[in-house]
């Protein structure tokens, strides 16, 4: 079956996530949830000087998801927090409408979502609950 | 029952997506409608239209008789002792929402039990926690078996026994594809002075439902899951039950006498619960639904499509890693499920690239799927217009898509 959305790079990324299980000892974390379809996910930071040093994610979510988290953790380790939560919202347009600027070559892959409406929040999901992290400090 | 010429009456058959013949099997989410059912409300927007109970002139003596036909016609189709039991709503959910206000505040007080089960709908949940909190009451649950199989039909004896105010329960739920036991439930309810309140929006035009044969206080159910628009469904409840209910919603319709400076006066049942415009149009579609199936006959459509699902059950079983809630034999249309490795997303979509309507999520009941161990499910539900090669589709459909994530 071949299908424009779930390009093979994507593919990979869900039947193999990175970054994917318990980060330990996180500052920051969140939980996410897309009560249209179910999916959870959680996402947990250790940010030092501002920046993210540790990015992991972990929870039960379709392909899309899994593989949007997927890349996203491995994109944003280094990045400070506002260099994050800039990139968050040039996904989410790139999600929307597939014209998101200065987000990076790997991500675009993602962009096909926009076609299909209703897998819009799948992708989006984990970087709103990156963004919702980065203001929960734990502890 | 005749299938072809079922199928001749529903237009949407006649669609396509991506090529493909459109397979609906979301119809536990709502259903497709036969053309007499559009043409009557169309034939009703044309000629019939007005307010209802108030004017004097032809048009409002048309729809209102229209809308009390409706009445009439739902009161049969539930075998209720008289129209006046009927109250129109917007659906099922407005119809428990409706009960937890009236009924329920009335009767319902601190320390008091509201039994539920683990299978119900948000819609047969939130409105009684949301009541509970309000009141101080207690909210028990009778437990579902291994796998979402039964109702824990001892453990229903013994909640009972304890006299809850309420027993509220779904006569058949939307993911397990199994019925409950009613009548038996409402017989043990009736035996220990508690009060039963039946969410039929899964089984009323699915199969026979006699609210006088199950035995129940108070019933509700759907218009949009039986062939008719969405936008109305019903409460049916004893009459002198209903008697004793205070108004829940103000406004125009429900009031006997107004004034400026006393307490208004309010109608006796069903008016007193139906403030300001009513859904007409929709009565009168929904009439014309109910009639439809009627004459096809419940007991054939119930037959046809748990037979579909038993069909499908069988087939799906064989994928390797594809687990089936609920017993083994169906007994509903319904078969929700889970494929290991695969989430119900991924599997929706590409159902719908090839024609087939599937559901994935949670379908309304978190909490049950949450204890069955899959937040996420699939969910195909047959009616009585799908087709044995709808079940075909449906297989080997999801071999491809276990076969592509895999």
């Amino acid at each position: 079956m071949d299908n424009e959305l779930y390009q093979a790079v994507l593919l990979q990324h869900s039947k193999k996530p990175r970054n994917f299980g318990p980060l330990e000892n996180p500052t920051h974390a969140a939980d996410g949830h897309n009560a249209l379809c179910g999916d959870e996910i959680s996402v947990a930071l250790r940010i030092e000087n501002g920046a993210v040093a540790e990015a992991k994610f972990s929870g039960s979510a379709c392909a899309i998801c899994t593989a949007s988290a997927s890349m996203m953790t491995g994109e944003v380790k280094g990045l400070t927090c506002s260099a994050v939560e800039t990139l968050a919202g040039n996904f989410r347009q790139l999600a929307k409408d597939g014209t998101g600027p200065d987000v990076p070559a790997k991500l675009q892959v993602l962009g096909g979502v926009h076609q299909f409406p209703q897998r819009v929040k799948c992708a989006v999901l984990p970087w709103e609950t990156l963004v919702s992290a980065l203001k929960s400090p734990l502890g | 029952m005749d299938l072809t010429q079922i199928r001749e009456q529903f237009p949407f058959l006649r669609e396509t997506v991506n090529g493909h013949p459109l397979i609906y099997l979301d119809n536990a989410a709502s259903s497709q409608k036969p053309g007499r059912v559009i043409r009557r409300m169309s034939r009703f927007l044309e000629s019939e239209y007005a307010n209802v109970h108030r004017g004097i002139h032809l048009l409002s003596e048309r729809a209102t008789a229209a809308y009390e036909e409706a009445r009439t016609v739902l009161a049969t189709l539930l075998n209720a002792e008289s129209p006046e039991e009927i109250i129109f709503t917007r659906g099922t959910t407005e119809s428990v929402n409706l009960l937890a206000n009236t009924w329920g505040r009335t009767n319902i007080g601190t320390g008091d039990t509201i039994l539920l089960t683990e299978m119900e709908h948000h819609s047969n949940l939130l409105p009684w926690l949301h009541l509970a909190e309000v009141t101080g009451a207690r909210v028990e649950f009778v437990p579902v078996l291994e796998n979402g199989a039964a109702l824990d039909f001892e453990a229903a004896r013994r909640l009972l026994e304890k006299r809850p105010k309420l027993f509220a329960f779904a006569h058949v739920p939307n993911t397990l594809g199994l019925e409950n036991p009613v009548r038996e439930l409402c017989r043990l309810a009736r035996e220990s002075g508690v009060r039963t309140f039946v969410d039929g929006a899964q089984s009323v035009g699915h199969q026979p439902v006699d609210v006088r044969d199950i035995g129940c206080d108070f019933l509700a159910c759907s218009s949009h899951k039986m062939c008719g628009p969405s936008g109305i469904g019903a409460l049916w409840g004893r009459r002198e039950l209903l008697a004793a209910m205070p108004p829940w919603q103000y406004g125009g319709e429900m009031v006997d006498r107004a004034y400026f400076d006393k307490p208004a006066t309010f109608r006796d049942p069903p008016a007193r619960f139906e403030a300001g415009t009513p859904p007409i149009l929709e009565a009168a579609g929904w009439a014309e639904a109910a009639r439809f199936l009627t004459e096809t006959g419940l007991d054939a459509i119930r037959e046809h499509s748990v037979s579909l699902a038993n069909l499908a059950a069988a087939q799906l079983r064989e994928i390797d890693g594809l687990r089936i809630f609920g017993p083994d034999v169906r007994q509903s249309g319904i078969v929700a499920f889970s494929i290991r490795g695969v989430h119900a997303h991924d599997v929706a979509f590409f159902a719908n690239e090839r024609g087939l309507a599937l559901r994935a999520g949670h379908h309304c009941a978190q909490p049950l799927m949450r204890k069955l161990g899959s937040p996420s499910s699939s969910r195909a539900s047959f009616y009585l217009y799908n087709t044995q090669e709808d079940v075909e589709a449906l297989v080997g459909i999801l071999r491809e898509t276990v076969a592509f994530f895999r």
